[in-house]
């Protein structure tokens, strides 16, 4: 095995490694009645209500469904959160007078106006869409701001003495040199979509996962609503994977 | 004697029409402690092919003068000139290599190297194949696929010298492009730069406060004052070329160390001095 091959795959092992452990742990736990099993199912169980809920509650088009509301998100995110965050960095009143609103925006339950956006765009899928979108924004915002004047002066010097025009310093280095920090942004910006667009669902009886969870939570069906969980972190473990991809193929590092 | 004192006149360059002409040179910054002077009256020229090196003492106003010089800074009185051409803001002909490390860490070497043609708007193929001309020429043949991290400083540096030299500028002006890095290396790089000067019949410009380097590798050293920054002396070393840094084993490469120093000494002192004073009344 090479030494890439090597340093790509002890980590997996070790991570994957780690996660059976555990599940054994808690299997063992709860066995030995040390976990009361009526609140968290064995692993077994969950392992074994995978085949039923795909089959009886249509988890694919649920999965598509959620996967789509926080793919147009991502979109959303990525279009208006670094643009927003590019129009703050340019223009230096409107970020002073803005950037504290959009942190206190960061940190705000932003959930608890599930009502508000019900009654603009109705019981639908925009509306989880939108609240998604609010909740990841000002993640993406404040790292873009961030990433673009955490650029090294150094860069914008080799560009200014190169007769850089400011439109081919802002593609050719200010955004290449911030694009790790945009993306730890987007990153964090759907972490924070994805809790509210399964929330959501959940809140208002509609859609994907979410509902589903709700569905088999109020059936007290726990192995079941354990594994449309696990659905939730396959929609975030593919949604890290593609960003992650786009990352690099927009900036190749070493 | 090796090293020629020249008088304390404004020193001129001896050869054709000079290439870069710094006139009366004066900046001055507001600072909460009011207005300081970072360079003062300074002029000099630079003949064609020919390599200056400016020294002086942390604080002296090396670097202002370097990014004046660049058109990095503006709002500074006097003149600089580029084969008669007034400079205002940065200039085709000046190529600046940064004392910082500056290649572009998600471009690999030889799309660092590339990086003014594509700005020139050069066809792909043949920016490659001209920036494959300046890595051979900097010693970095065989590294073009690279990316920076996967390079040593001085490799960075050499990478960041080649890029510069790709845009074809009729003066190198460097700052301290080696300051990071250690003595044994900074001593062989020296050598790749004398290489590509003579090679290249390249004008430069160093700014520097190491004396080694200003001796190994100039025509001329004027050395500053310590702030407000002036021309203290222009000083010729007279060895001869081409070198290499071997010569720091000779008498007349240490006959001139020791004359810089000399003129150096009492600015260095003049600033630790000032440290100092800082330094106690800040903690006073």
């Amino acid at each position: 095995m090479t030494g890439r091959a090597t340093r790509t795959f002890v980590p997996f092992a070790l991570g994957f490694g780690t996660l059976v452990l555990f599940t054994l742990a808690l299997e063992a736990l709860i066995r030995a009645g040390l976990v009361n099993r009526f609140i968290v199912p064995l692993p077994s169980q969950i392992a074994g209500a995978f085949g039923r809920v795909i089959a009886e509650e249509d988890i694919p088009h649920r999965f598509l469904v959620t996967a789509r509301e926080s793919l147009w998100a991502a979109l959303l995110l990525a279009l208006f959160g670094i643009g927003f965050g590019v129009l703050l960095y340019r223009v230096r009143l409107l970020r002073e007078a803005t950037e504290t609103w959009v942190a206190a925006l960061a940190s705000a339950p932003t959930v608890l106006m599930y009502p508000l956006f019900l009654v603009i765009f109705g019981r639908s899928e925009t509306t989880i869409i939108m609240m998604g979108f609010v909740a990841g924004v000002p993640a993406v915002i404040l790292k873009t701001i961030e990433g673009l004047a955490g650029t090294r002066r150094v860069l914008i010097d080799v560009g200014r003495s190169f007769k850089l025009s400011e439109v081919q310093l802002f593609w050719k280095i200010l955004l290449p040199a911030a694009l790790p920090t945009i993306f730890v942004g987007l990153r964090l910006g759907m972490i924070f979509a994805l809790i509210n667009i399964v929330g959501v669902e959940f809140l208002i009886n509609f859609g994907g996962l979410g509902q589903l969870i709700n569905d088999l939570a109020e059936r007290y069906d726990l192995p079941g609503t354990y594994a449309a969980i696990c659905f939730v972190i396959l929609v975030s473990v593919v949604f890290f994977f593609l960003t992650d991809r786009i990352e690099r193929w927009l900036r190749p590092v070493a | 004697m090796a090293v020629t004192r020249l008088a304390d006149q404004v020193p001129r360059a001896q050869s054709a029409a000079p290439i870069l002409v710094v006139d009366d040179i004066v900046k001055s910054f507001e600072t909460p402690d009011g207005t300081v002077t970072a360079v003062d009256h300074i002029s000099f020229d630079v003949a064609p092919g020919e390599f200056l090196a400016v020294i002086g003492p942390s604080g002296c106003g090396k670097s202002t003068l370097f990014n004046i010089i660049g058109g990095l800074i503006e709002g500074y009185r006097g003149r600089v000139a580029v084969a008669g051409e007034t400079v205002r803001g940065p200039h085709a002909s000046i190529g600046m290599v940064f004392q910082e490390e500056s290649t572009f860490p998600w471009r690999t070497v030889v799309e660092n190297v590339a990086f003014p043609l594509e700005i020139a708007g050069m066809a792909k193929a043949q920016r490659i194949e001209r920036a494959r001309h300046f890595i051979d020429l900097v010693g970095l043949t065989g590294f073009e696929r690279r990316y920076p991290a996967e390079l040593s400083g001085g490799m960075r540096q050499r990478v960041a010298i080649a890029r510069t030299l790709a845009s074809e500028p009729k003066i190198l002006l460097m700052d301290e492009p080696f300051g990071a890095l250690d003595e044994q290396t900074r001593l062989l790089l020296g050598d790749k730069v004398l290489a590509i000067q003579h090679q290249l019949k390249q004008t430069c410009l160093l700014i520097t406060h190491n004396i080694t380097e200003a001796v190994q590798l100039a025509d001329r050293v004027l050395v500053m004052t310590y702030r407000p920054g002036k021309v203290k002396r222009m000083v010729a070393i007279e060895l001869p070329r081409p070198r290499s840094s071997e010569i720091v084993s000779s008498d007349a490469f240490g006959r001139s160390v020791a004359q810089i120093w000399g003129d150096l000494r009492e600015e260095a002192s003049r600033g630790m001095r000032d440290d100092e004073r800082h330094i106690a009344e800040h903690l006073s």
